[in-house]
């Protein structure tokens, strides 16, 4: 049933996806093909020549508890924000969508901070929570809780973490409004005749049938949160302290432009690659099979 | 089973009245169907029942009690949707036992009772599909079982045949009228096609515009419609209007006078009530429909037996009927 523009010749699709072929080799492709190219080499310390040492790169990072424990890192990261973030957007979307009148305000509203760079929403929050100056941190202090994510891993994380899903709740929530509004009213009017009350309506008919919506959201999610929240990362707190915010992405750019390693950088961006590209078809996988139905 | 009162209900939507005032009482069993033209608020009125819609002003009654403040959950019906809404991601076998399965009812008692409405709607071999894999007449007996396996205490149906086709409307029209007399159960039945309504209906309600114009039985309501906009609404072809005057009828007050197709015949020109010019005849074996143009250029229908004789093009013909037979409608559309 689907509409497929049939073209006659191969000239004019060949032009119309030329653009878009040029920009991936341009900006993917070429810089992808560095990369693998540079983590075979170790420059020495001047830069004046590079030795070719093979996997040695690789060799040398999997063996290397901080690279290691940056995969841990990495992984409680991403799932956290993408946990949040979605789970946020979900939450205001169920909320918004009962109230059909005025839902436009909302959406307004709530789709500002999407508007807003990551590194910019980094240095907010950073304000807000900063254990000098920060509101949140001075009434957290009125509370009897002393914060300060410069000292402590676990703050810290839980400072990136929400600067870093706080952008994206706009972002999850449109699509999440999208994907309730499009679930016809008369399946949900079906449920509530049938006895479902809200919840038992909303964990057996709505969320099954907002599966495909949720299930993109993940994938670009989990993207996001492995590359996007760098800006997040550098303004709020630099991987620290002890590294506990060095995520995989922002040991590239530590080793690779501050530490001036660059064929161990090199050699984490080829890493890198490989993990979100595997992440992603394990998704596509598993996941989509049971998102149709 | 149960009865259902609809004590002066009324319906607002904002500003707007959409119901104005409806009254009925329904019997245990009984099928009662609403029927009227697009937008007269029918659905609005089913939706009330269902506690899909608010009551504004009235009272909605299950069973003796009043229900307005209840929600559809605990109303304890069942209702069909024009379009059957089932749940797409559920099978067959699911969408009927989702019911079952929120009141808790056990594990071999669901199989049982599904499986004893697949049997009823022939759907047995189709309890693994999804509903997009079935027909539209398949997804309609889905909707249907979903609805009788609950045992609901009544049936409410939202116009459930109207995407189906001519040939499989009227043989789902009977097999929900067998199912009907068979389980018993009070039903609500919403449509704006006639035929059904004359067809399933132990009393229908007319409606239009928000307001119940007749309930009664079928045939009454058809013999004996009891405003000039029931008499032109039930019947296929319609009843016929002329001025009473015309006719030499408002003598009484008399506005408009109303003679259905086969109580008209054709006579002498001179002999005739009317005068009419032959236009076209529809010959359709069994019965035939013959339409003349009146002298002030209205069109009136008239139903005659196929073996009659049919008279030329351009005709002047007289049409005649038994005085018994017409009906006279005041100004205001009310029955003389
Ligand atoms: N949610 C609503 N808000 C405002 N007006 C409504 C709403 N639902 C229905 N109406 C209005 O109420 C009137 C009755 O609508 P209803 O759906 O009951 O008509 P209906 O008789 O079922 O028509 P149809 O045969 O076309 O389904 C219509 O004028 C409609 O515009
Ligand atoms: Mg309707």
């Amino acid at each position: 049933m689907d509409k497929r523009v049939t073209f006659r010749g191969w000239l004019l699709p060949a032009a119309l996806v030329l653009p878009q072929l040029a920009v991936t080799a341009v900006f993917f492709f070429y810089p992808a093909g560095q990369a693998v190219w540079q983590s075979l080499f170790i420059p020495d310390p001047f830069g004046l020549k590079s030795q070719f040492v093979g996997t040695g790169n690789f060799e040398f990072l999997l063996n290397d508890p901080f690279y290691r424990a940056s995969f841990v890192t990495t992984a409680v990261f991403s799932s956290l924000v993408t946990l949040v973030s979605m789970g946020v957007a979900l939450w205001l979307a169920v909320l918004a969508d009962r109230l059909i009148k005025s839902s436009g305000t909302y959406r307004t509203l709530l789709i500002w901070p999407y508007a807003v760079a990551p590194a910019v929403a980094g240095v907010l929050w950073l304000f807000m929570f900063s254990t000098r100056v920060g509101l949140v941190a001075w009434y957290l202090g009125l509370l009897g809780y002393e914060w300060n994510h410069v000292l402590n891993g676990e703050e810290a994380m839980a400072l990136v973490v929400i600067a870093s899903s706080w952008g994206r709740i706009s972002y999850n929530f449109l699509f999440f409004l999208a994907g309730l509004q499009a679930i016809p009213r008369s399946v949900i009017e079906a449920a509530a005749i049938d006895g479902a009350r809200f919840w038992k309506r909303f964990w057996t008919i709505v969320f099954p049938l907002l599966s495909p919506t949720t299930f993109f959201l993940l994938v670009v999610n989990v993207v996001y949160a492995f590359f996007e929240t760098f800006g997040v990362i550098h303004t709020i707190t630099s991987g620290g302290p002890q590294q506990a915010t060095t995520i995989l992405v922002y040991k590239v750019y530590a080793d690779g432009f501050v530490g001036q390693d660059q064929g161990s950088s090199a050699a984490q961006s080829v890493i890198l690659l490989v993990v979100v590209g595997l992440l992603t078809i394990i998704q596509f996988k598993y996941i989509e099979r049971k998102v149709h139905y | 089973m149960a009865t259902i009162t609809l004590d002066n209900v009324h319906k607002k939507f904002g500003d707007t009245e959409v119901i104005h005032g409806v009254s009925i009482e329904i019997a245990e069993g009984e099928f009662i169907v609403i029927v009227g033209p697009s937008g007269c608020g029918k659905s609005t009125l089913l939706r009330m029942v269902a506690g899909l819609e608010t009551v504004t002003a009235g009272e909605v009654r299950i069973a003796g009690a009043r229900v307005n403040e209840t929600e559809p959950m605990d109303r304890d019906i069942a209702m069909v949707f024009q379009n059957y809404a089932l749940y797409p991601h559920m099978s067959v076998f699911d969408n009927m036992a989702y019911g079952l399965k929120i009141a808790r009812v056990p594990q071999p008692e669901i199989r049982d009772r599904v499986a004893a409405a697949a049997e009823m709607l022939q759907l047995e071999a189709f309890l693994n599909r999804k509903p997009r894999e079935l027909s539209g007449g398949q997804r309609q007996r889905v909707a249907m079982g979903r609805a009788i396996v609950r045992k609901p205490k009544a049936f409410l149906f939202d116009e459930p045949l109207s995407n189906l086709d001519a040939k499989l409307r009227v043989q789902m029209r009977l097999e929900i009228k067998d199912l009907q007399k068979e389980l018993g159960i009070t039903s609500l039945y919403v449509t704006h096609d006639q035929v059904e309504a004359m067809t399933l209906a132990d009393r229908m309600i007319v409606m239009n515009e928000g307001v119940a114009e007749q309930v009664g039985r079928p045939l009454d309501v058809y013999s004996n419609p009891g405003t000039e906009f029931v008499a032109g609404f039930i019947g296929s072809p319609a009843t016929n209007f002329l001025s009473a005057e015309a006719v030499g009828e408002s003598g009484r007050g008399a506005a408009k006078l109303g003679i259905r197709p086969e109580h008209a015949r054709l006579c002498k020109p001179e002999s005739g009530f009317v005068r009419g010019r032959m236009t076209y005849a529809e010959a359709l074996g069994a019965e035939t429909l013959l339409h003349l143009r009146l002298p002030d250029g209205a069109l009136f229908t008239l139903r005659q037996d196929g073996g009659g004789s049919i008279p030329h093009e351009g005709d002047d013909c007289g049409i005649i009927w038994e005085e018994r037979n017409q009906l006279l409608f005041l100004p205001d559309g009310g029955r003389l």
